[in-house]
């Protein structure tokens, strides 16, 4: 198949939706669900009434302003208004006066204005079909340029080619640890010919990150294509995704992608009338954070317990099974396809000296947009939380973000003028990690917030070394203690020393990190700390 | 002509431990060479004739270049290399995961069976450990007599998997495992029922020679009188290489 045909293809996609006069998209992802999205979805639906045909009401992906959901966007033919409307809080009773509205007089109560910041400041490459396309529709993808990249790389590119193209692209990993993606490929593909696989990691478990889930949720395809690409770069015939158990909206999307792909051959043996074959299959995760953890992550698909191993060797010399193995997060699979389609030099145009491209961010905590956003690395802090964020509600005052997870740190309000890129979040202590930002103010407790993470830690550590396993055990009972302010000076210090040994000793990433939240907050927030234990001895 | 002592495609390299020059094989890891060349480093879960399992990080050293500690047992040598295995930084270390242990179960030497013979008590010696500065867990663990011939005692047990290991690959029954998360770790027999119960235990004993501690013991002994041998470890597992 040559991109011609793929556009021949999409065109006639395109033209079956043709008659189609108003287009009503509900955001189905999950956040949208659970403020009950498919019973507005169903509403709708009545109240398009006789007028199908003309008028269709889809079900879409993520839209980005989570808290204002159930969202939906009415895009009308041949309207006076250049983009679609956005409606947000929308109830099954709003239905029918959104239908009557005509274009060009929307319901104004309802209305989200999409040139406010949030909206007009995000770059979206991840996200770009994501609140557009329906992600159970094989055809939908195709027609809004889904695929061209694979077929493109198939047809038009050696392996050396794509590989290329990925390293002058400067992609790095979107999984936290910012591994150059390029050379990580180039590794795989440079072992010797045989059994190789691709990993998909969607083992997403920081508390309060869903990044990966909205991109699965909202653009399944985007990711199998990703994962297409990288096989054929690295010669492999075999991909795996790991998502987790947890994600159970993510799991039925993923399984419809793949069926249909399949089924249109874009999947399978003769990947797009080529001599490329590639299976790809689902493995659940049962629920276990060290199992995002590479080896941990391998030896749960081999069937083993969840459990990390000594590296070297890396997975790209000895992973699956024994074989040379790729592994990349969804979010840097998701930036393949345009990548290929676009060109490296394209995505390296955007962002930082270092840091590629654009980053997905998941904004929770006291922040008043919260949601997803997608943004230019080098953006800074500041704009993120307070311009696109919308800064902090109920006029409290701004005290710190976390970033990266149980693996990251917080960050003051000193440091928020520093752009968002994998190198100046490590000088900060803390680091970029899958995305997650978690906002805090005036009113929450950096020692409780220390203690949290090292809790999450602590439950979530496989047990296999005694650092980790025994560590984050004494070290949570030593913050929970100065926490409730019956710490000492000396408890204080045995929690450096402990940090100390435990980030320099541990096997994995988990237990080398767990301290990180400790760190930062004694870092920033020493003061808060020293409140405490003051009390104690008083 | 004697055929040579090694895989021809092995080549020899040299490197500097503790600054002496030594040579070794390439495919060795650092731990190898060091008890070669009697450089005492501390290990609880590795063990010569077992898989390498990275768990007990007592044997972490430090390579010159790299900021990253490594684990002797997990890691291979190579040409040039330069390494310390017994700087003051480690030496803290090592004292401080070997409390993390004693801190975690009741590893009370005086009551014992494997007293004055268990490794843990003689790394704490080794490494000076005179004092437990963090707080006991206190967590009272099952003690299973079922076996007519062993007995388990987990609040003796450090993880260390080498009962695991040496089951599943020496002996071939994969009778042992680890259940649980975290500090509620604990290696079970078969699906976590009785020891005596276990349809697969071969009742070879294989468990208790190689486990460290006091946790794998003989039933019928008293205190200080448990006393281990290894030594058919290494002999066993080169002939099962060999074949």
């Amino acid at each position: 198949m040559h991109l011609e045909d793929l556009a021949e293809k999409a065109a006639e996609f395109r033209a079956e939706e043709a008659g189609i006069q108003r287009e009503v998209r509900v955001c189905v992802a999950a956040s949208c669900q659970s403020s009950g999205s498919l019973a507005v979805m169903e509403a709708l639906e009545d109240a398009c009434g006789d007028g199908k045909g003309t008028c269709r009401v889809k079900g879409v992906g993520c839209m980005g302003l989570c808290s204002a959901g159930p969202l939906v966007s009415i895009a009308d033919k041949d309207c006076s208004l250049d983009e679609s409307v956005l409606y947000r809080d929308v109830t099954p009773a709003d239905a029918p006066e959104i239908m009557g509205s005509v274009c060009g007089s929307p319901v104004e109560r309802l209305r989200c204005p999409t040139d406010q910041p949030f909206f007009a400041r995000q770059h979206k490459i991840v996200l770009e079909n994501s609140g557009f396309i329906d992600p159970d529709s094989f055809k939908g993808y195709v027609a809004v340029g889904g695929y061209a990249g694979m077929v493109r790389a198939l047809s038009e590119m050696t392996p050396a080619d794509v590989l290329r193209e990925v390293t002058t692209s400067g992609l790095r990993g979107r999984g936290g640890g910012g591994y150059p993606t390029g050379l990580k490929w180039s590794t795989v593909a440079k072992m010797p010919a045989g059994q190789k696989y691709v990993i998909c990691n969607a083992d997403e478990g920081d508390p309060g990150a869903f990044m990966d889930r909205a991109v699965l949720e909202s653009d399944p395809h985007r990711v199998l294509e990703g994962m297409a690409i990288a096989a054929y770069a690295v010669g492999a015939n075999k991909g795996y995704i790991y998502v987790r158990a947890e994600y159970p909206l993510a799991v039925e999307r993923l399984q419809t992608a793949i069926r249909k792909a399949k089924r249109a051959g874009f999947l399978g043996s003769k990947v797009a009338d080529t001599q490329f074959s590639f299976e790809v299959e689902i493995r659940l995760g049962a629920g276990a954070f060290v199992c995002g953890e590479e080896t941990a992550l391998m030896a749960s698909i081999e069937g083993l317990r969840g459990q990390p191993r000594p590296r070297p060797p890396y997975p790209a010399e000895s992973g699956l099974w024994g074989c040379p193995t790729l592994i990349n997060n969804v979010e840097t699979f998701a930036n393949i396809a345009p990548i290929v389609r676009e060109g490296g030099d394209w995505f390296a145009s955007i962002g930082t000296e270092r840091s590629k491209g654009t980053k997905v961010f998941a904004l929770a905590g006291k922040i008043r947009n919260t949601g997803l956003i997608e943004v230019p690395m080098g953006t800074s802090l500041r704009d993120i939380i307070e311009i696109i964020g919308g800064g902090i509600p109920d006029g409290k005052a701004f005290k710190a973000v976390q970033t990266g997870g149980p693996s990251g740190g917080c960050i003051p309000e000193a440091h928020l003028d520093i752009p968002v890129d994998y190198d100046s979040l490590k000088t900060l202590g803390t680091m970029m990690g899958s995305g997650g930002m978690i906002v805090m103010d005036e009113t929450s407790s950096m020692v409780d917030v220390a203690r949290y993470f090292m809790e999450f830690c602590m439950t979530e550590s496989c047990g296999k070394c005694i650092p980790c396993r025994t560590g984050t055990w004494q070290m949570h009972g030593l913050l929970d203690a100065i926490a409730k302010a019956q710490g000492t000076h000396a408890d204080l210090a045995l929690l450096e020393e402990l940090c100390e040994v435990v980030q320099a000793t541990s096997l994995c990433g988990l237990g080398q990190t767990a301290p990180n939240p400790v760190l930062s907050t004694l870092r920033y927030f020493r003061d808060e700390y020293e409140e405490k234990l003051q009390r104690a001895e008083l | 002509m004697p055929l040579p002592a090694t895989q021809p495609n092995v080549r020899v390299v040299t490197l500097k431990i503790d600054d002496l020059d030594l040579s070794a094989r390439e495919d060795e890891t650092l731990i190898e060479v060091c008890r070669e060349n009697k450089i005492p480093i501390p290990s609880l879960c590795h063990l010569d004739g077992l898989s390498v399992w990275g768990g007990c990080r007592l044997c972490v050293v430090e390579l010159e270049g790299q900021n990253r500690l490594l684990a002797a047992c997990s890691t291979r040598v190579a040409e040039g290399m330069r390494v310390h295995t017994n700087t003051e930084r480690l030496q803290r270390y090592r004292r401080t995961l070997i409390e993390l242990l004693f801190a975690e179960r009741n590893h009370i030497c005086s009551v014992c069976v494997s007293n004055g013979h268990c490794e843990l008590q003689w790394l704490a010696q080794k490494c000076g450990v005179d004092h437990v500065r963090v707080p006991y867990r206190q967590q009272p663990y099952p003690v299973d007599s079922s076996h007519e011939m062993f007995r388990l005692d987990h609040n003796r047990c450090v993880l260390c998997t080498r009962c695991v290991r040496v089951c599943d690959e020496i002996e071939g029954a994969h009778t042992w495992d680890v259940m649980g998360r975290g500090s509620d770790c604990r290696v079970i027999t078969d699906l976590a029922r009785p020891w005596g119960e276990s349809d697969t235990c071969t009742s070879c004993g294989k468990c208790v020679q190689v486990c460290p501690t006091g946790a794998l013991v003989k039933q019928g002994t008293s205190v200080g009188e448990m006393v281990k041998d290894q030594h058919f470890l290494p002999i066993l597992a080169r002939r099962r290489h060999a074949r």
